[in-house]
C-alpha cells in the first residue's frame, strides 16, 4: 500500500530513498559534520547520524545563510541527502536547493511532516507535482 | 511568475548566460515561494567563505565570470574566510587560501566591490526606508529590515549573486507588506544594560519566535539602544531564530506604535530574568579554562573596537584573544592606534574576515582551541557544531577571562 501527501510546489527533480525524521530544524553550517556526513551538533535529535543519500525530514530551517552554498558544496562531493522535506522551508535552504539541484518541498496538506513519515519509511518526491509518496506502509 | 520583455530576454539567454543561470536561479525560489513578479534592488551583498562554497562552488563562480557576467547594480561582499595577511599565524592552509584568491579574482572580474564586511548599515551604504535590497548574511538583514526599514529576504550567496546579475529579485516574503505585520509579541521585564545582554535578549525572543515567517514586536524597552546594541540584539535574534525581522514599539521606524504593525491584538508573551538566565546558563561556569576569546559575529565598529583597545591596555592575555573588524574600520582603528593596543597585549586583529566563516572547525584544530568565550550571543549559537565549548560574557568579562585563562 502506499501513502500520497500532498504539499506545496517545490524545488529540483523526482528522487526516491529512506527516509531521516526528526522533529528538530535545521542547518548546514550549524548541524552537520560536513566531511564525515553525519550531524555533528550534540543537541540534535540526529546527532551522530549519517544523512548521505537519506531524504531528511525536518521541521524547518535555522541559522545563517551559509546553506545556501552547502548543498551545492556537498552533492559535489557526493556526501548529502538525496532531498530534505520540511513542514516550512525558509529562503536559504530553497535557494541552496535550486543551486544544488536538489529536491526539496514543504507545507505539507495533511500536518505535520515529522509525523506523517516515520524513519525509515521509502519515499518518492516528485517536488514539481507537489507530492510525496510513502511506498512501504 | 510574471516577466517583462527584458526577463525574458534574460530567461532566453539573449544577454548571456551569466544573466540566464541568474533568472533561472530566480524563477526556481521565486516560485516555491509564489512570487507573482520581480522587483528591481539597489544593491546586492554577498556572503561566501571557502568552507561554505568549496572547490564546486569557485568552479561555478569562475564559470559565471568566464561568460561575461557582470552586475547591474552595486554589490558588495560579506567577510572573506581568510584574512590573506593573517592566514599562517591561524593554521589556515595555502589551499583554503586559494580558494579566497580564486574567488576574489571571479568576483572582481564580476564587478563585485570586495568590501568584506557584515557589518556595510554601519560603514558602507546603509539602505533607507522602503528600499528594496538583497542582501545575504543574517544579520545584515535583519538590521537593515528592522532598524533601516529597508526590504530584503534572507538572500544566500547564490541568490544574491543573481540579483545582483539581474538587478531583481523575486518578489515574496519581506518585500511584501502582508509580510512585516508583526505575528508575536513579546513584552521585556528585563531592561539590556550592555551589548551581551542585547544580544541574549535578541537570542531569547529569536529562540521562541523560531521561524523565518514570523515577526516579532517588543515592547517594554525603555530606552533607544545604539547602533552597536540593537546590532548585537539583530544579529543573535536572526542566528537562534532564523527571524529577518523585528519591530521595537517606540524605536524601529515601521512601528511608532504597536497598532502600526498589526499588534494590537495578539496574545503576549512575557520575556522574563528566568527566560534571559536559562539561556545564559548554557554558556560556561567561573574557573573554567578558556583557549579563545573571540570578538566577532558581527564585526567590530570603530566604538566598539575603542572600547576593546581601551580593556586590552597594559594588559597581558594569557588565552588567544582574536579580534574580526571590517576593512573599513580597520585602518581608523590603526590610525587611532587602537590595533597597536589590542596587539600589544597579544591579541591578534583581522581584517575583513569573520571567525565563524574562517574554517572554524580547522582552525580550532590546528590552535588546540576548544573552550572559547565571547561576548556575541550568536557565535556561541554556531560553534557549537564546530567542535568548540562556547562561554559567552560581557566585553569585560572576556578580556577578565583572557587575561586569567579562565573564566573569573
Amino acid at each position: 500500500m502506499t501513502i500520497e501527501l500532498k504539499c506545496h510546489k517545490g524545488i529540483g527533480g523526482r528522487v526516491e530513498g529512506e527516509a531521516l525524521v526528526a522533529d528538530d530544524n535545521f542547518s548546514a553550517r550549524y548541524d552537520l559534520d560536513r566531511i564525515k556526513g553525519v550531524f555533528s551538533r550534540p543537541q540534535h535529535k540526529l546527532a551522530g547520524q549519517s544523512y548521505v543519500d537519506k531524504i531528511l525530514v525536518l521541521n524547518t530551517a535555522k541559522g545563517g545563510v551559509a546553506s545556501a552554498w552547502m548543498l551545492h558544496e556537498m552533492t559535489s562531493r557526493g556526501i548529502a541527502p538525496k532531498a530534505i522535506l520540511f513542514n516550512s522551508a525558509n529562503t536559504i535552504l530553497a535557494q541552496g536547493a535550486a543551486l544544488a539541484d536538489m529536491a526539496m518541498c514543504d507545507r505539507f496538506e495533511g500536518g505535520d511532516v515529522t509525523t506523517l513519515i516515520e524513519n525509515g519509511d521509502q519515499l518518492i518526491v516528485d517536488p514539481a507535482a507537489g507530492l510525496v509518496t510513502i511506498t512501504n506502509r | 511568475m510574471k516577466l517583462t520583455d527584458e526577463e525574458k530576454a534574460m530567461l532566453a539567454g539573449e544577454m548571456g548566460e551569466a544573466k540566464k543561470w541568474a533568472i533561472d536561479h530566480q524563477m526556481q525560489v521565486g516560485g516555491m515561494f509564489d512570487a507573482i513578479d520581480l522587483v528591481p534592488v539597489s544593491q546586492g551583498h554577498m556572503m561566501l567563505d571557502p568552507e561554505s562554497i568549496g572547490e564546486a562552488g569557485v568552479e561555478f563562480l569562475e564559470g559565471l565570470a568566464d561568460a561575461g557576467g557582470k552586475v547591474a547594480i552595486p554589490m558588495i561582499t560579506d567577510p572573506r574566510g581568510v584574512d590573506l595577511n593573517n592566514y599562517r599565524p591561524l593554521g589556515q592552509t595555502e589551499d583554503m587560501a586559494n580558494i579566497e584568491r580564486r574567488t576574489i579574482a571571479a568576483l572582481e572580474r564580476m564587478g563585485i566591490l570586495m568590501t568584506n564586511t557584515c557589518i556595510n548599515y554601519q560603514t558602507i551604504m546603509p539602505p533607507v526606508q522602503g528600499d528594496h535590497v538583497a542582501y545575504g548574511d543574517t544579520g545584515v538583514v535583519i538590521y537593515s529590515n528592522s532598524v533601516c526599514g529597508a526590504r530584503s529576504n534572507f538572500e544566500g550567496g547564490p541568490s544574491a549573486l543573481a540579483a545582483g546579475l539581474t538587478g531583481r529579485t523575486p518578489r515574496y516574503g519581506l518585500h511584501l507588506d502582508e509580510h512585516r505585520v508583526a505575528t508575536k509579541r513579546y513584552v521585556v521585564r528585563e531592561q539590556p544594560r550592555e551589548l551581551t545582554d542585547w544580544g541574549v535578549l535578541g537570542a531569547v525572543i529569536g529562540k521562541m519566535a523560531g521561524s523565518y515567517w514570523e515577526v516579532p514586536v517588543i515592547e517594554g524597552i525603555d530606552s533607544v539602544p545604539t547602533s552597536d546594541e540593537i546590532k548585537h540584539f539583530g544579529a543573535a535574534m536572526a542566528s537562534w531564530g532564523s527571524t529577518p525581522l523585528f519591530h521595537i514599539v517606540g524605536v524601529t521606524p515601521e512601528a511608532p506604535t504597536l497598532a502600526a504593525v498589526g499588534g494590537e491584538g495578539l496574545p503576549v508573551t512575557e520575556v522574563s530574568k528566568a527566560d534571559l538566565d536559562a539561556l545564559r546558563s548554557n554558556f560556561g561556569a567561573k574557573g573554567d579554562k578558556v583557549d579563545v576569546v573571540v570578538f566577532a559575529a558581527p564585526q567590530l565598529s570603530l566604538v566598539e573596537m575603542q572600547q576593546v583597545a581601551a580593556l586590552c591596555d597594559g594588559k597581558k592575555m594569557t588565552s588567544s584573544l582574536i579580534v574580526c573588524t571590517s576593512p573599513q574600520v580597520y585602518p581608523d582603528a590603526k590610525r587611532m592606534k587602537l590595533v597597536e593596543k589590542i596587539e600589544d597585549s597579544g591579541g591578534m586583529v583581522l581584517e575583513g574576515t569573520c571567525f565563524y566563516q574562517q574554517c572554524a572547525r580547522e582552525i580550532g584544530e590546528a590552535n588546540g582551541w576548544k573552550k572559547l568565550m565571547s561576548n556575541s550571543a550568536k557565535i556561541v549559537n554556531i560553534l557549537g557544531g564546530y567542535g568548540y565549548e562556547p562561554k559567552l560574557a560581557s566585553m569585560e568579562r572576556c578580556i577578565a577571562a583572557a587575561v586569567a585563562g579562565e573564566v573569573v
